[in-house]
């Protein structure tokens, strides 16, 4: 676990709000939000189904737009009533990975180009990615399937390949929507060690939706939306 | 990194079956433009072989192609008198159903004066007609070679020379004969009719009758005031050569002509729509990768780009394998099939703009969805 907590949190949320719908379609899908986290921590969000975990790790991810409060990533104030920033994508690419529950991997691109995708996208030359792409899966030691296509990698392996895509551009928030879900407890225990390890090597924010109480040993803190509320919160 | 080469290149079989199909549909189309063309070239071919300035026929008709028309055979003396005219020949026109190798064999016997206008335009094999009867110059589709013997009417004629692509606008193939045996082929009764005729005290049917007499003019003519010349003598009329051209292709082969042009416009409205359906279709099948690749950060130039690549490259090898195919069996179909180049180009560009617009449809698709689907959202 953390032994001691930097100052500064990478991501800082303050009542935020999700509502969609109005009058009697509205649903509110996130109430008066806040939360804080800091490097180095990996975060669990459980919930029921419908308890609002995607929506608020698409929000932290700014895919959604809160419909009120005030959100601060990586040190920049980025939501207050309203997006501060226009090029959202850019930001996406520049501080935040996901990683997703069934990969998501581009099922046309081997794993190396995977990985490589996301620097290219940031501006890398097509050498530069490649060769950061190979050393990722070289530390997630999946180097030998570098050239293997999503098709052929097994479940444990494209998750692999998936959290090296999420490190490529070094980000300081991780999001990760079930990153377990599609493995055995095995693998499952081997991908949040990896999590971890992660997070403490480069000082990042790991917030994970799981269900998965097979892992729930390995987050720093845990918390729990119901009905769009994040009402309570365990130390793990 | 190009996203567009290497989905490509990762369904590539896939890919390239759906050019080929394709390009069997674009190829059809480039075939009815062929024959469209085709069409219209051959209703000019005869018109046009003599290269003539003036036609003279019957007053009143339209002839020799659109109307059918009969003057006296001794009208090229009177026409060639006239000031301006170089040269006249008369010219007999008549479809004859013949046998050759025990099958049926539809010709377009023109008749004409060996030495005057009206011959073959030129001779792939053999020589021209040199004797005055029962030698023939045979279109090389016909099928015939030098030699062959051929029942026309109640003669034997002996083929001693080919030419190629003179076909009437109805695709079949021109034999040359003389003047002489082709109004004996057009004018002259059967015995048992002659007979008949005779009997019953009517006049026998003069011979010397042709369908038309056409003339080439002195440089310093112009056709409208040769025919105005013509055009005084009230039993005959005369038709320049664009007007001749105007009736064959206005009247003649006017219905085929938009038939055939109505078809294609349609078979392109068609190759239109399954170029688009085909360009969305792959679209909307990488929803999810597209909405992946946003929610990592991709700017929609990225998103744009893979697709409206993958659509010129579905329309530019789709189209090459079409045109290569056509290209290749268009001398096969039993009628002329015309691809020139710019007919060509026509169709790559208006294939490549369908490709630009159906890729939009695609585009506007890819723009519209939500990164959050990448999250189960």
């Amino acid at each position: 676990m953390v032994e001691s907590v930097p100052q500064e949190p990478l991501v800082r949320l303050r009542n935020v709000s999700k509502h969609f719908g109005e009058g009697e379609t509205r649903v509110d899908a996130l109430k008066d939000v806040s939360l804080e986290v800091f490097p180095r921590q990996v975060v669990a969000l459980l919930g029921p189904s419908g308890s609002g975990k995607t929506t608020l790790l698409n929000t932290i991810g700014c895919v959604l737009a809160p419909s009120s409060g005030w959100m601060q990533l990586d040190g920049d104030v980025v939501y207050d009533g309203r997006w501060l920033r226009s090029d959202l994508r850019r930001l996406r690419l520049d501080k935040i990975g996901f990683i997703f529950q069934f990969h998501n991997l581009l099922p046309f691109l081997d794993a190396t180009d995977n990985v490589a995708v996301v620097l290219s996208l940031a501006g890398a030359n097509t050498r530069v990615a490649h060769r950061r792409a190979v050393e990722l899966l070289d530390y997630l030691e999946v180097g030998h399937r570098k050239t293997a296509f999503p098709a052929k990698l097994s479940g444990g392996e494209a998750q692999r390949v998936a959290i090296a895509r999420a490190l490529a551009n070094r980000p300081r928030i991780i999001l990760a929507d079930e990153p377990t879900a599609a493995l055995d407890s095995k693998r499952a225990g081997i991908v949040m060690d990896l999590l971890r390890k992660l997070a403490v090597e480069q000082q990042a924010a790991i917030i994970a939706v799981t269900h998965d109480e097979k892992i729930f040993d390995r987050f720093d803190r845990i918390f729990h939306l119901r009905d769009g509320r994040l009402d309570q919160e365990a130390e793990g | 990194m190009n996203l567009a080469y290497r989905d490509v290149r990762h369904s590539l079989g896939r890919f390239l079956l759906t050019c080929a199909g394709l390009g069997l549909l674009l190829g059809v189309v480039l075939a009815m433009i062929g024959i469209y063309r085709g069409l219209v070239i051959e209703a000019l071919t005869i018109a046009r072989a003599p290269a003539v300035d003036l036609w003279v026929v019957e007053s009143g008709t339209r002839g020799p192609f659109a109307e059918a028309s009969r003057i006296p055979g001794d009208t090229r003396e009177a026409i060639a008198r006239l000031g301006g005219v170089a040269q006249a020949g008369s010219i007999t026109y008549q479809t004859v159903e013949t046998e050759h190798m025990s099958g049926k064999l539809r010709l377009y016997v023109i008749g004409y004066e060996p030495g005057r206008l009206g011959g073959p335009p030129r001779l792939v094999a053999g020589r021209g007609l040199a004797a005055s009867h029962f030698e023939l110059v045979a279109d090389l589709s016909a099928g015939l070679a030098l030699g062959d013997r051929l029942q026309l009417g109640r003669e034997t004629f002996t083929v001693i020379g080919l030419t190629e692509q003179q076909v009437n606008s109805g695709g079949d193939p021109a034999v040359y004969i003389s003047l002489l045996d082709a109004q004996k082929l057009q004018f002259d009764l059967a015995p048992p009719a002659a007979r008949q005729q005779l009997a019953r005290g009517t006049a026998r049917t003069n011979l010397d009758t042709v369908n038309a007499v056409v003339a080439r003019l002195l440089p310093n003519a112009t056709p409208e005031s040769v025919a105005e010349a013509v055009n005084r003598w009230k039993h005959l009329s005369a038709i320049t050569q664009e007007g001749q051209e105007g009736i064959l292709t206005k009247s003649l082969v006017d219905r085929a002509r938009r038939q055939i042009g109505l078809f294609t416009s349609l078979l392109l409205v068609v190759s239109a729509v399954i170029i688009a359906l085909i360009i969305y279709t792959m679209t909307m099948e990488k929803l999810k990768q597209i909405a992946t690749l946003k929610l990592i950060g991709a700017p929609d130039r990225t998103i744009i780009g893979m697709i409206v690549q993958q659509a010129l490259a579905l329309g530019l090898i789709g189209f090459t394998i079409g045109a290569t195919l056509i290209l290749n069996v268009k001398d096969y179909f039993p009628r002329r099939v015309v691809l020139e180049p710019d007919n060509i180009f026509v169709l790559a560009a208006v294939v490549f703009l369908v490709c630009l617009f159906s890729s939009g449809l695609g585009v506007r698709a890819a723009l519209r969805v939500d990164p959050a689907i990448a999250l189960g959202g």
